[in-house]
């Protein structure tokens, strides 16, 4: 199951575990990456909380957790080379992985054709 | 900033739509952050082959003395700025600071003896006050005119000398700093051999109806990108050039500032011309004595950018405050975080050992000699 939020993050929902990531639209407006901070392991957010965060050349910009959650793997790849989120945002380049407090909180955001619009 | 019709738009900026250019509001005008390439590209590439920046948004002004003579608008420059501009010579140009009477500043510009005049380039947010400030106290000596009819565009990078010498071909006899007047494609143009990236290249003052015919000129070029104002700020930063508004204002000094350079020694104590600048009392005494706090320049340790704001310690628990960066990102040529930053006089060094405060954690950083890249200047 693909979600998306308005905060554009991308979520693939598999047995109760979503693999969070910035969708390509989001991609390509932050430009170039140049570092990212993930979560640690272990950590909980609330929806909305500031999970990771991505730097361009330019300025910084915080990655939200798109529903409540345990952080229960991050992709390390990431962060040794950033620029895995702009060639492969929604692939290689994925955040990390959020245990799901409430798997029905899923029902709430958008699927793909949604986004897209929003998008335009 | 909402609204994007109150945006005064460049004579380029249609080309700038059509390049690409993801538009933004800056300093009142609709500017290019970046185009197609993005920021990271933008950068490379001045810095391998050249890059076309529309800076059209910045003041030009002409200054001509009343009487005639042309050593009198000198005389009255002075009385605005720490730097000789009598001692200026024709066809040659020079940066300079708008001082307040407090020694701070209020803008930096660039000043060319163009022969029987004087031409000066402000920056954008600050050229309507910088012309009420010359018209409030050098008009009546001076006719002032701020030329909105005329488009700048900076080519810079190491084929810039190259590229402008296929339109003319006297360009490479320019040094660094020298201004003339050519014709570029018919156009009746102001070449300086300057910039603000760290790169040899030139500014080209160009008549606005005009504007786009010698830049598609340029672009034509297989050498030459459009570049966006995101790279503009990468650039200058890691060449270690301060941005008014951010790395020097109205509440830094020159000295503090770290732009001593700038004020030439006839000016200074002792000088046939001391003083007689606003601020020149507080200047001059610390430029003997030195100030409390300095610009710096600082190298991260880690790969995580010191953005402006972040406060500086001496210690990694950050109880120890002694500065804050004014600029920060990351230098692409560097391949890492480069930043400047005001710290007390006792932490200036090169070497010294900071940390940045950066989203609740002090990241170690180290004060360091600017520019972080070597500049390409053809003196």
């Amino acid at each position: 199951m693909l979600k998306f939020t308005e905060e554009h993050e991308w979520l693939k929902i598999e047995g109760g575990v979503a693999t969070v990531g910035i969708t390509v639209h989001a991609a390509e407006q932050l430009g170039d990456l140049v570092f990212v901070e993930l979560p640690e392991v272990g950590a909980t957010f609330e929806k909305g909380g500031d999970a990771a965060t991505v730097e361009s050349v330019k300025a910084a910009s915080d990655v939200y957790c798109p529903l409540d959650g345990e952080i229960v793997e991050v992709n390390e790849a990431i962060t040794a080379d950033p620029s895995l989120v702009n060639s492969d945002p929604q692939g290689a380049g994925w955040f990390f992985k959020l245990k799901l407090a409430n798997v029905s909180d899923a029902d709430g955001l958008m699927d793909e054709a949604a986004y897209k619009e929003l998008v335009g | 900033m909402d609204g994007s019709s109150e945006l005064k738009k460049t004579p380029l900026h249609a080309l700038n739509v059509s390049l690409g250019g993801r538009m933004v509001p800056f300093a009142g005008y609709e500017m290019p952050v970046q185009y197609t390439a993005g920021v990271m590209k933008e950068h490379l590439h001045t810095r391998a082959a050249a890059g076309l920046f529309d800076v059209s948004h910045m003041g030009q002004v002409t200054v001509r003395a009343r009487s005639g003579d042309n050593a009198d608008a000198a005389r009255a420059l002075e009385t605005l700025v720490p730097v000789d501009v009598v001692g200026l010579g024709e066809g040659r140009q020079r940066y300079a600071l708008f001082t307040n009477d407090e020694g701070g500043i209020l803008d930096d510009l660039m000043i060319a003896n163009r022969g029987d005049h004087f031409y000066v380039v402000v920056n954008a947010a600050c050229k309507d006050q910088d012309f009420a400030h010359m018209q409030a106290k050098i008009g009546d000596v001076c006719e002032l005119t701020l030329h909105d009819d005329r488009a700048l565009v900076a080519l810079q990078g190491p084929h810039a000398e190259s590229v402008l010498a296929e339109l003319w071909a006297d360009i490479s006899s320019m040094r660094f700093m020298d201004v003339r007047a050519c014709d570029l494609h018919d156009a009746d143009c102001i070449v300086s051999r300057s910039g603000y990236t760290g790169e040899d290249g030139f500014e080209i003052s160009i008549p606005a109806a005009l504007a786009e015919t010698v830049c598609r000129r340029l672009l034509d070029h297989p050498d030459v990108l459009p570049i966006g104002l995101g790279a503009r700020d990468s650039l200058r930063l890691e060449a270690g050039l301060c941005l008014y508004g951010n790395d020097i204002d109205t509440g830094t000094t020159p000295v503090e500032g770290a732009l001593e350079w700038a004020i030439q020694k006839v000016r200074r104590k002792g000088g046939d011309r001391a003083g007689g600048f606003p601020g020149a009392d507080i200047i001059l005494d610390q430029l003997e004595n030195g100030a409390e706090r300095r610009r710096v320049g600082l190298k991260a340790e880690g790969r995580a950018p010191i953005r402006g704001g972040a406060v500086l310690a001496t210690d990694s628990e950050g109880e120890d405050i002694v500065g804050t960066v004014t600029s920060g990102g990351f230098g692409p040529n560097v391949d890492g975080p480069v930043a400047m930053g005001y710290v007390t006089k006792a932490s200036i060094a090169p070497g010294t050992q900071l940390y940045a405060g950066v989203r609740g954690k002090f990241l170690p950083v180290t004060v360091a000699a600017m520019p972080f890249v070597k500049n390409t200047f053809k003196r």
